[in-house]
């Protein structure tokens, strides 16, 4: 009893509970990368590496918008408008060429695109870190913490944009080519839809998605041109788990792998936590390649 | 399905020999010859700042090629070369700060024991998965090494990395002497031929065209009763041991070890060299390498060292995959049989 009773008193429940909010709050925000992700993977077969560089980029703009106007919402909103018409001219530039070649080749190609867009950036902005100030500055307390109640705006407003593309998928008429596309390509373009619109649309919207998280991101912890590594890996990671082109899959894996790694910030140092979640990837890959959240066919 | 520029047609057919009446064999050593002459006796006539580019070239080119023998010999996209050329780098700086008096042989063997313990892992992973997966495990693979190599500071050196002094070349009871950088580049040149020339026999051996059988198609090469996994991982391995090497070398001409050579861009400009040189060549990430490294020195020299030499070169880039699959080498061959 003595024992069980140390066990239980060594568990931080303060910390524990802190780390979940954590969690879930980056866990949404990952949620709306990677289900921008996951859409053109989906639809396109297309393995977009740029898409961490769309989430700086996104910031990025956010912050020049912000800047120019004052207001985070209008940064917010600009900045996704702006990287969906950048993610549109990159689809038909770079990627529509590429179609019914390897996907491989697609992967190289978005290398190569974020690769210009990174030190696009670096050029830019410089290699400081630029931070917006967050909209709301109200706090409640969380144990012997001050939590941001901006936090949790960022939680739900990531869900309501996830919610909102969810509903457009399932009612509107551009959400139905889509789902249509996905399903079978020859039949949809056989009924008239216009693929390649579709899929230019696709990306943009993947684009914006990703471009308004960074937005969403970028008071919480800053904006460097280096960051979207990490995200783009973290946003394939949760991709793979949750199973490739599953919607409501990655989801769950964004929340689940960002829990994962909030628990492991506590006994190890933050960029050490990250390997947790690369070795949740392998694991999955090895024992479950068609991702944790599916049931293999 | 043609997929260019992960697979391509034969690398072992050259019309042009044929049409000239000799050999390929004949044609190929007075190539290679040729080449080899040019390159020895180029640090007897380049500035000392010439000589170096071009030693570090070689080495690129070593690190490249290493990489061809999985892109465009196997068909795997490996986005992770950076963890074995990292581990030779800090293998080689290992033997040089531990043992005393340091030993060049020593050094580089360190190099290729600590890739090849990193490529043994990442092989027995990632050698199951194919296509993207295959290259976003290889990615993460490197990335962890970077992380645990970044974070250990008290044996890696952290941030700052390792500095050391470079070995004499020493050759048992032959030749001692301290590096010049003409010396370094022959020696550098040296190893890199030696490795061209065994990765050629490599993959004209049955072994390569197993490999090159499994770019091709894989179940079939299965069905025919090859075991697959276990010639993708000796490959992963070999490709891994070459770039080992080159990591060590590179350690030993620059002195020092530092964790931003792990990190995912050297594994990204690998396969950069690879594309623009025209994978399934072995000269071509050689070539492709020179390119890269030339372009961004004329391109620093015009604007500056500020300038992002990596926008023009990243936008090249995607300018070949889509126009010229083939790479350098590729398209000089076309031109050359018609």
């Amino acid at each position: 009893m003595g024992a069980i009773g140390q066990i239980l008193h060594a568990i931080p429940v303060d910390l524990l509970i802190i780390q979940t909010v954590n969690g879930i709050v980056a866990g949404m925000i990952l949620a709306l990368v990677a289900s921008g992700l996951t859409l053109i993977f989906g639809i396109m077969d297309v393995v977009n590496f740029a898409h961490g560089e769309l989430f700086m980029l996104g910031a990025y703009l956010g912050f020049v918008v912000f800047v120019a106007t004052g207001s985070f919402w209008l940064a917010l909103i600009g900045s996704s408008l702006i990287v969906a018409i950048l993610g549109a001219a990159m689809q038909i530039v770079a990627l529509r060429p590429l179609i019914g070649r390897d996907p491989l080749n697609t992967i190289l190609a978005t290398f190569g695109i974020s690769l210009v867009l990174q030190n696009y950036a670096l050029w830019q902005f410089g290699p400081v870190v630029r931070k917006i100030p967050e909209p709301i500055s109200s706090q409640f307390t969380l144990f012997y913490l001050q939590y941001p109640w901006y936090r949790i705006l960022v939680a739900v407003l990531s869900a309501a944009i996830i919610g909102a593309f969810w509903l457009f998928l399932k009612y509107g008429k551009f959400g139905i080519w889509i789902r249509a596309t996905a399903q079978d390509r020859t039949m949809a373009q056989a009924m008239g839809i216009p693929v390649p619109l579709v899929y230019t649309g696709v990306f943009a919207i993947g684009a914006a998605m990703a471009a308004a998280s960074g937005v969403l991101f970028a008071p919480m912890v800053g904006v460097s041109h280096t960051m979207g590594l990490d995200w783009v890996l973290k946003a394939f990671i949760v991709v793979v788990v949750g199973g490739m082109g599953n919607f409501v899959g990655s989801i769950v894996a964004a929340i689940f792998i960002s829990l994962v790694e909030s628990y492991a910030a506590i006994w190890l140092d933050p960029s050490q936590a990250v390997i947790v979640s690369f070795v949740i990837l392998i694991m999955t890959l090895l024992f479950r390649p068609t991702g944790l959240f599916v049931t293999p066919r | 399905m043609t997929t260019a520029p992960l697979d391509k047609s034969s690398p072992l057919k050259r019309p042009l020999s044929d049409r000239a009446g000799l050999s390929h064999t004949a044609v190929f050593w007075f190539a290679f010859c040729l080449v080899m002459a040019a390159l020895i006796a180029a640090p007897l006539v380049l500035s000392e700042f010439w000589r170096r580019l071009l030693t570090e070239i070689l080495i690129w080119g070593l690190l490249a090629m290493s990489s061809d023998l999985l892109i465009g010999y196997t068909g795997m996209v490996s986005f992770g070369h950076s963890a074995f050329f990292g581990l030779g780098m800090y293998g080689a700086a290992g033997a040089l700060l531990v043992v005393n008096p340091p030993n060049l042989w020593l050094a580089i063997l360190a190099g290729l024991a600590g890739a090849a313990g990193a490529a043994l892992f990442v092989a027995y992973f990632s050698t199951r998965l194919r296509d993207i997966y295959f290259a976003i495990t290889t990615l993460i693979f490197s990335q962890i090494f970077y992380v645990i190599i970044f974070t250990w500071t008290s044996v890696t050196g952290g941030e700052n990395g390792l500095i050391f002094t470079r070995p004499h070349l020493a050759i048992p009871f032959l030749y001692n002497a301290r590096f010049t950088s003409t010396t370094m580049h022959w020696f550098v040149l040296a190893i890199v031929a030696g490795s061209y020339l065994v990765l050629r026999r490599v993959t004209q051996s049955p072994f390569g065209m197993v490999l090159q059988s499994i770019r091709e198609n894989e179940p079939r090469t299965r069905a025919i009763g090859y075991r697959v996994e276990r010639f993708k991982m000796v490959a992963v391995m070999l490709s891994g041991l070459f770039a080992g090497l080159a990591g060590a070398l590179y350690a030993i001409q620059n002195e020092f070890a530092a964790p931003d050579f792990v990190y995912f861009l050297t594994s990204g400009e690998t396969v950069i060299y690879n594309v623009m040189g025209g994978v399934g060549t072995l000269v071509g990430p050689i070539v492709g390498a020179g390119f890269f490294h030339l372009m961004r020195e004329f391109l620093s020299r015009l604007f500056g060292d500020q300038f992002p030499y990596l926008i023009p070169l990243g936008i090249i880039f995607i300018a070949m995959i889509i126009f010229l699959p083939q790479g350098i080498m590729g398209f000089a061959r076309r031109w050359l049989n018609e």
